[in-house]
């Protein structure tokens, strides 16, 4: 608990380098001499896990790495908020944020009823927010707007990536078990659309009301459809609850489980002997190269947990943010995005990334499968990284777009 | 009486002056939050009916009205008259089925057929699922535009000072007489010839339309409707509210509104995880030792006080 | 092969079983809930968050003790039974004069702050429990291959219903107790010391969560919030059932498990809903509940 509080402490002032007194502040266009960073996260609530705690230490990391490497001129505050996963008190935070305490850009905002109500709010203020732990596509879609950049993934990614790379190894023949509600039907829609294109086949799907904390019914419906694939079109403790299920009543291994929207926190809940021979797409992995490993021991260090895609890409988010402002010399919002855009994301977490018009940051994303209880050989050893999907592959390409800026 | 309005009469004032120094859409919320709990007072207070579903209409009012003015494209007036309505409607169906019991029964009956409407909420294609119904204008009401945040405050602060009127005629009217009697005695009232059933149905139908219109309005405040507006956490807050202010005080619910929104969003970025238990710790006091709720015990204080 | 209804005979057999072990759990629950409610005559909302602490029980006791699932079978329920009654004793009682809705509230309250605190303490997702050796594997019953485990359920709590049912129907015991929630003046006059008995009683359904939280543990996902949803379906139970009697409150919750069972086959998308319509119908032709008593 009390090393727990003084990593997430609500508001961490950081006062930068002493070369901030001297050099050229006069020159410099920053609203009160101040960039603010709101994160507003769920703290708490169903999604605390993946974002949370350990994505407002992933944001004072940043702060702090950027301010050691960069020394800029300029002060950087972090403030951050519990939204309780209501998307009434997220906006109303956010609000706050920019009407009263000058907070420049809003970031976090895990799940998405809090994230599409917040984008709105900055749009309406102009101000930048950066969506991480959000995955509706609807935020790149038809809420797009031009000050909101959604980072780590989305659902369209996540369901499409995993689609695809499975029947290319050969999982041929799906099932669906999808949360009856628009996102697991969505998110069932685009991968069966993806399975077929590749030349797979869906047997069925049964939908299951939400939440639901016994899928054993359903699941029995899919082992009797006998395809090979079962792709769980749900999230948090439904698809936790069906694949204990499915290991419980022997469907796995016999057949192979998709997570289509999973984390690695999810894994770690459930343990490698209930999770073994999964497929599931994440944008990130701790343990990819020296490089994402030296992040994360430190991120480890602190917070005892290895870090999410979103916590990790929040760091990511935050320090282009802020090297975009160093470039610029201003915390102007559109000169700002306009920076962001023009340069290429290169950090532990994407390589070439690179923001598009709609907002998506386009990064390469993962198709990892988890590793046997004897393939682990240390804590947090869960995926073997099966293939990399190409960013331009992995997200919804801007032909099929519904946002209102892509002109066609 | 006259003590009341006058009281009436600062209050106005106070709501007028408010925005100067708070911040707008905090009020409105606020606003919206003490009609619902009003309303839910009209049931709990004065009838004695403890409804655990009123979530129900509140957040089915914002989905209809949120619907009606995004989808429809119809004025935000008619969108918040037709979401009343709904609610109003959909009241006296719960109602019809929970005056069939009493107590804890009605309680439960109206939690589970809450629940229902929750997953309705959640599954009609309408609605978007978990992503809420998202991007309602604001629009304009008689020329006003609402997208100011002050026009909207005093609008809906307007709405408000109706909606109170309208619940102190009630209780103070003949209707009221009976409905407090029934909460007295239930027998007696039953006895003395008054058709309970009816006026139970009147006041559950009353009570649940007033909520509606309060998720109505919030709605326009937010731009958006959610699951949380319909879950069955929002009808437990509603009863805290309600005992936190005072039980079948007129000013209670308000008040308790008042407090239990501010309070969580300034525990936002305070409390974090601890916002739950907080509020439980709260509840639990409430129930242990202020039933009265504050009011409820500042007005046992002015009593004590007086007759000295 | 034959079929009932276009679906194959053994499938809908399948479900049948499945629809049997969480009728268990039900049944279990709502026991709880109507013992309480006989002797309390109040509403314990509480009685998920117990539940979940049950399941909680459990995975402490092994990740923190050592102690294995059949351990945590008898000392889960009796931790939860000590909660229950450090609540009755120190809080419940004070409002036994007073309308029984503030029993219904002050349980509300205690269930946010359980929740809040597990939450805090553990975050959402949980932890895992793993079934215990000696009940991992499968039986094939021939139309499907039922896990062991759930077998156990099955039984399990069948059997502690049956034996409460006889504690309190049959037994010096319970007509003690019969007796005082009839008449609990004339009972203590009789030297039957009521107070200590409903507090016990308190204990006693909360232990029955806890136990019911324990054998869930090893098939659910151990999470803060397992029990906030599901005490809502068993609030339907008990309005179905009518909370007049023990035998009442163990058959709907088995029959409304098969029926919820039966409504995932052939309607999965109103499963979820399923007991709240049959709720609101048997509201309609027989407002006491099917085994109940009207009374206020």
């Amino acid at each position: 608990m009390k090393t727990k509080n003084t990593t997430q402490r609500a508001c961490t002032v950081i006062a930068a380098a002493a070369l901030a007194l001297m050099s050229s502040l006069a020159q410099a266009e920053f609203s009160d001499n101040v960039v603010k960073i709101g994160v507003l996260t769920d703290m708490s609530g169903a999604y605390s896990d993946l974002a949370g705690p350990g994505a407002v230490l992933a944001a004072n990391m940043a702060v702090e790495d950027f301010i050691a490497k960069e020394k800029p001129v300029f002060k950087i505050e972090i403030v951050s908020a519990d939204h309780q996963d209501k998307g009434d008190i997220a906006a109303n935070k956010a609000r706050e944020w920019f009407d009263r305490d000058k907070v420049d850009v809003v970031t976090e905002l895990v799940n998405s009823s809090t994230a599409l109500a917040v984008i709105k709010v900055s749009k309406e203020k102009n101000r930048i927010a950066l969506v991480t732990g959000a995955g509706s596509s609807r935020i790149t879609n038809e809420d797009c707007n031009d000050v909101t950049v959604h980072w780590a993934y989305d659902t369209y990614a996540t369901g499409n990536g995993t689609g695809k790379a499975v029947v290319k190894q050969g999982g041929k023949t799906w099932y669906f078990l999808t949360a009856d509600y628009a996102f697991g039907q969505s998110l069932e829609k685009d991968t069966t659309a993806v399975v077929l294109a590749n030349g797979g086949q869906v047997l069925g799907s049964v939908r299951h009301p939400f939440p639901s904390t016994d899928l054993s019914s359903y699941l029995l419906k899919a082992q009797a459809s006998g395809a090979q694939v079962i792709g769980l079109a749900n999230a948090g403790a439904d698809t936790i609850n069906a694949v204990k299920q499915a290991s419980e009543f022997g469907i796995t291994p016999a057949q192979k489980l998709a997570g289509l929207l999973m984390f690695i926190t999810d894994i770690n809940s459930l343990g490698l002997k209930a999770t073994q021979g999964m497929y599931l797409t994440e944008g990130f992995y701790w343990d990819m190269n020296d490089e994402t490993r030296a992040w994360s021991k430190r991120y480890f260090d602190k917070q005892k947990k290895m870090p999410t895609m979103v916590q990790a890409g929040l760091y990511s988010a935050i320090t282009h943010y802020l090297e975009a402002v160093k470039a610029v010399n201003s915390d102007d919002t559109q000169k700002v995005m306009a920076q962001m855009k023009k340069t290429p994301i290169n950090d532990f977490y994407a390589k070439g990334g690179k923001i598009r018009e709609d907002g998506r940051m386009v990064h390469d994303m993962y198709l990892m499968q988890v590793k046997t209880p004897a393939e682990s050989h240390y804590p947090w050893d869960y995926y073997t990284v099966r293939a990399t999907i190409p960013g331009a592959e992995a997200f919804e390409p801007l032909s099929q777009s519904r946002c209102p800026l892509i002109k066609k | 009486m006259n003590r009341c309005t006058l009281w009436m009469l600062l209050l106005i004032a106070l709501g007028i002056a408010a925005p100067t120094v708070f911040y707008p859409v905090l009020l409105m919320k606020i606003l919206c939050f003490a009609i619902f709990a009003s309303a839910f007072n009209l049931l709990l207070g004065y009838t004695g009916l403890l409804s655990f579903g009123h979530a129900a209409f509140f957040g089915g009012a914002a989905y209809v009205t949120g619907y009606l003015i995004k989808d429809m494209a119809l004025p935000p007036l008619v969108g918040i008259l037709a979401g009343t309505l709904a609610a109003a409607f959909m009241g006296g169906l719960v109602g019809l089925l929970a005056i069939r019991r009493q107590g804890i029964y009605f309680a439960m009956i109206t939690l589970a057929m809450a629940q229902m409407v929750y997953f309705l909420c959640l599954q009609l294609p309408q609605t978007g699922g978990e992503d809420g119904l998202q991007g309602v204008p604001r629009g304009s009401i008689v020329g006003l535009d609402l997208n100011n945040d002050l026009t909207l405050y005093y609008v809906i602060l307007l709405f408000f000072i109706a909606v109170f009127a309208l619940i102190y005629r009630t209780i103070h009217s003949p209707f009221g007489q009976i409905l407090k009697a029934i909460r007295e005695n239930e027998p007696r009232a039953i006895s003395l010839g008054y058709d309970v059933a009816r006026y139970k149905l009147l006041a559950f139908v009353l009570s649940s339309g007033l909520a509606g219109l309060a998720g109505a309005l919030k709605v326009l405040v937010f731009k958006f409707a959610t699951l949380t507006d319909a879950h069955w956490h929002t009808s437990g807050e509603v009863v805290l509210m309600t005992i936190l202010g005072g039980i079948g005080t007129v000013f209670g619910p308000a008040v308790g509104a008042t407090i239990i929104v501010t309070l969580e969003s300034q525990l936002a970025d305070k409390a974090g995880s601890l916002v739950t238990v907080i509020m439980g710790f709260i509840f639990v006091l409430c129930v242990l030792m202020f039933r009265k709720g504050i009011v409820g015990e500042l007005l046992e204080l002015l009593k004590g006080v007086r007759p000295h | 092969m034959i079929s009932v209804l276009g679906m194959p005979l053994p499938a809908l057999l399948s479900q049948l079983v499945l629809g049997l072990v969480n009728g268990s759990f039900y049944a279990l629950l709502s026991l709880g809930l109507a013992v309480i409610f006989g002797m309390l005559n109040i509403i314990n909302f509480a009685h998920g968050a117990l539940y979940m602490m049950g399941a909680f029980s459990a995975w402490m006791l092994l990740t923190w003790f050592g102690v294995d699932y059949f351990g945590a079978l008898l000392l889960g329920p009796l931790l939860v039974g000590a909660l229950g009654l450090i609540i009755e004793r120190t809080m419940l009682r004070r409002l036994y004069r007073i309308d029984h809705l503030y029993g219904l509230l002050l349980t509300f309250g205690l269930a946010l702050i359980f929740e809040g605190l597990f939450r805090d303490q553990f975050g959402v997702s949980g932890e895992t429990y793993e079934v215990p050796q000696a009940l991992t594997g499968a039986v094939n019953l021939g139309f499907m291959v039922l896990p062991k485990y759930r077998v156990w359920v099955v039984v399990v709590s069948l059997t502690v219903c049956f034996l409460t049912w006889f504690v309190i129907e049959k037994t010096r015991l319970g007509s003690y107790l019969r007796a005082a929630t009839e008449n609990p003046k004339l009972t203590q006059a009789f030297g039957v010391n009521v107070p200590r008995m409903v507090m016990l009683t308190y204990g006693f359904g909360a232990a029955l969560a806890g136990l019911a939280g324990v054998m869930a543990a090893p098939i659910f996902q151990v999470s803060p919030l397992m029990g906030s949803n599901l005490i809502i379906v068993v609030f339907a139970v008990v309005v179905i059932g009518g909370m007049g009697s023990i035998s009442g409150a163990i058959f709907t919750g088995l029959g409304l498990g098969v029926i919820e069972g039966m409504a995932k086959v052939f309607y999965p998308e109103g499963s979820a809903t399923v007991v709240f319509v049959i709720m609101a119908i048997v509201l309609i032709l027989r407002p006491a509940g099917l085994f109940g008593r009207e009374s206020s």
